[in-house]
């Protein structure tokens, strides 16, 4: 019941900021706008007791990437561009294909419904907290993966410095 | 209370509300990235659809309670943000260059 | 009424309206602290007029700020600058309710608390940017910039030296960390043979970058961008800002103490005999001393009635004595008395750096953070890990 009320909140939340997102002329006002959206999801995790990803969410989306966004976004200034066309001309296909896609993902919902009707009979939920699972699982059997994000990271660190550092020559 | 109302307000929330409103979140970013002019924006409509993903993942995860599914979106998000670093420095150096973020005037490789 | 005292929802949210209600205060009196050891450390008398030795100062400030004109830049973005504040004084309030003050006088005790504040504290940043860019002026937005570059670059650090202390602890929950201490019987900044003093130093440089204090406070450097990215704030919206700074200042000292300096635990945990001086002598006679000191002191003041205000403080004072020495209060009360007495301690450590460290220049911050602060947090992990393995 409460945890409904909040599904609810949350979701609308993620809704609107995702439609404002899409729709605001200036690029802090999307910015900002995502930000919500990505709250709303946040709180959503939080409702499904994954904690670590409710951290991760505000620590590395809300409190990085959007802040490095809102960065560039104040950087690069685009006060005149705000004031221009947003859309495509060719907006209208742009609908259709987004229209198509939701209505394919809700149709393929709609048909798979029935397998996922009631919770699976699931073994009895582990003692530890969400962080000690996924740590568990992070660095035993995922190893390999997190190292290789690992690497991934240091790559885009390395090839961010190099771009953004001038050309001397 | 009236029936009605228990549907709308059932004592947990079922699986399939989750994945209708990642569809819809998912669909939105398509969406922005369809129409929108200016390559900030699409980057943002970009985050909007990972963020639906794994969403759904986070879902089904509880659902099945398995953590598995929490582990693919950690990855996901750490990919998010290697690309959003790349992805902004690419994004400063086109404006240093062309001084334009319109992505219909930023359509040749070459300057 | 036995019902709604006994329910569990009662003392978190009691005490989380305390801290509401209180958070103010103690914001005014770290605000006197600073000016009076401030103006100790230049060989001044600091604010001597309102009330005696100019105790009331901060509250004829915080009066006057409220009555003050609340104005808005006019090209500023409206709702943005109104809402900006609110940002940065929730996210700090909300992270001083994971913060054990004792066994018991806690308004939350999750298994992540430690992820919550650092959750939070990175949401906070976005008070910072956003009040900067909404006020559209050049100062604001080059001082939020600024804040938000050192934040960022910081926090990277703070969480380093956070990830030592939770190895050491194994768990997230503060309530937890502050439990295996007294487990083994030793603050963990002493523990795995002194080598968590690393970890410690580093917590203590970036949380001092994290809440924007001398030598670290290039947002505010007065010289160069007049107040920074509040520089367009007036009145109580300033005063909100200024809240969430104090209150920020509580946060990273509470959680300094918790994940390093023993939480609510006296000195020596493991010295059964401490027992009694520890926590009956050390708040008698801090609270006494300073109530008898009050009374002589009083007769050097000028007018009568700072003569009477001093000497109903030094009577308080040396009643709050009277208190510590009855054992049932005592039982009660001693651990948060330690738990405040370090943070007051971490707080006046602070004011010291702030009236003796000249500024650093903007790359030199940078340079402490990402060159130095970093590498030493990931040997700190690496060194505490090994010394951890080899102990079990």
């Amino acid at each position: 019941m409460l945890d409904t009320m909040f599904f609810y909140m949350f979701a609308l939340l993620a809704v609107a900021g995702a439609i404002l997102t899409i729709t605001m002329r200036s690029a802090v006002h999307c910015a900002i706008s995502l930000i919500a959206s990505l709250a709303g999801v946040a709180g959503l995790y939080l409702l499904q007791k994954a904690e670590f990803l409710f951290a991760v969410q505000l620590v590395l989306y809300i409190g990085g990437i959007m802040v490095l966004f809102l960065f560039v976004i104040m950087l690069v200034n685009l006060d005149s561009a705000a004031k221009e066309r947003q859309f495509h001309r060719r907006w209208a296909g742009g609908a259709v294909a987004a229209v198509l896609a939701g209505a394919s993902a809700l149709w393929l919902l709609s048909k798979g419904a029935p397998s996922f009707g009631s919770p699976v009979a699931q073994a009895a939920p582990s003692p530890d907290g969400n962080v000690e699972q996924l740590a568990d699982l992070l660095f035993r059997q995922y190893l390999v993966p997190f190292e290789l994000a690992s690497l991934l990271l240091l790559v885009a660190i390395v090839g961010s410095v190099l771009m953004a550092k001038k050309r001397t020559s | 209370m009236p029936p009605e109302l228990t549907q709308l307000l059932p004592a947990s929330v079922p699986l399939s509300w989750y994945l209708v409103l990642s569809a819809i979140l998912f669909s939105l970013g398509i969406a922005g990235f369809l129409f929108r002019r200016n390559i900030i924006t699409v980057f943002m409509s970009i985050e909007l659809m990972l963020n639906a993903v794994n969403l759904t993942f986070v879902a089904f995860s509880y659902h099945l309670k398995q953590v598995d599914g929490h582990i693919f979106s950690f990855f996901v998000m750490v990919v998010a943000a290697a690309e959003a670093a790349v992805g902004l420095a690419i994004i400063l150096t086109v404006f240093k260059n062309r001084a334009t973020l319109e992505i219909d005037e930023v359509s040749s490789m070459k300057l | 009424m036995e019902t709604v005292i006994s329910h569990p929802l009662f003392v978190p949210l009691l005490l989380a309206l305390c801290i509401i209600a209180f958070a103010p205060l103690a914001v005014a009196g770290t605000v006197l602290l600073e000016r009076k050891v401030l103006a100790d450390i230049q060989v001044r008398l600091g604010p001597m007029r309102v009330g005696p030795h100019g105790v009331l100062q901060t509250i004829a400030d915080a009066i006057k700020m409220l009555l003050k004109e609340d104005i808005i830049p006019d090209d500023s973005n409206k709702g943005m600058f109104k809402f900006a504040p609110v940002i940065s004084f929730f996210t700090a309030a909300i992270c001083l309710t994971v913060v054990p003050f004792s066994e018991r006088l806690r308004v939350a005790d999750t298994n992540v608390g430690l992820l919550v504040v650092s959750a939070m504290s990175a949401v906070g940043i976005l008070g910072i940017i956003l009040g900067g860019w909404s006020s559209n002026s050049h100062y604001s937005l080059l001082g939020s910039l600024r804040s938000a570059a050192q934040l960022v670059s910081y926090e990277v650090a703070l969480g380093l030296a956070l990830i030592s202390g939770v190895m050491a602890a194994g768990s997230l929950s503060m309530v937890e960390i502050v439990r295996q201490q007294q487990a083994r019987g030793i603050w963990f900044v002493f523990d795995n043979y002194g080598l968590m003093i690393l970890p410690f130093v580093i917590y203590f440089i970036s949380s001092v970058a994290e809440t924007n204090r001398a030598p670290f406070d290039l947002p505010e450097a007065e010289s160069e961008l007049v107040a920074g990215y509040h520089t367009e704030y007036s009145g109580f919206r300033w005063g909100i800002y200024m809240l969430a700074e104090y209150l920020n200042m509580f946060v990273v000292g509470s959680v300094a103490i918790t994940l390093f300096l023993g939480g609510w635990l006296r000195p020596f945990p493991n010295v059964a005999w401490l027992e009694i001086p520890m926590n009956y002598g050390v708040p008698v006679l801090f609270f006494g001393l300073s109530g008898l000191w009050c009374l002589p002191a009083s007769r050097k003041l000028p007018s009568a009635i700072h003569k009477a205000g001093l000497v109903f403080i030094g009577l308080c004072l040396i009643l709050v004595a009277a208190v510590f020495a009855i054992p049932v209060a005592n039982a009660a009360l001693s651990a948060p008395f330690w738990f405040f007495f370090k943070l007051a301690t971490f707080l006046y450590v602070l004011i010291w750096m702030r009236g003796t460290f000249p500024r650093y220049r903007y790359d030199q911050l940078m340079d402490i953070g990402w060159k130095r602060m970093i590498p030493l947090g990931l040997a700190a992990i690496l060194l505490n890990a090994l010394v951890g393995i080899l102990r079990t």
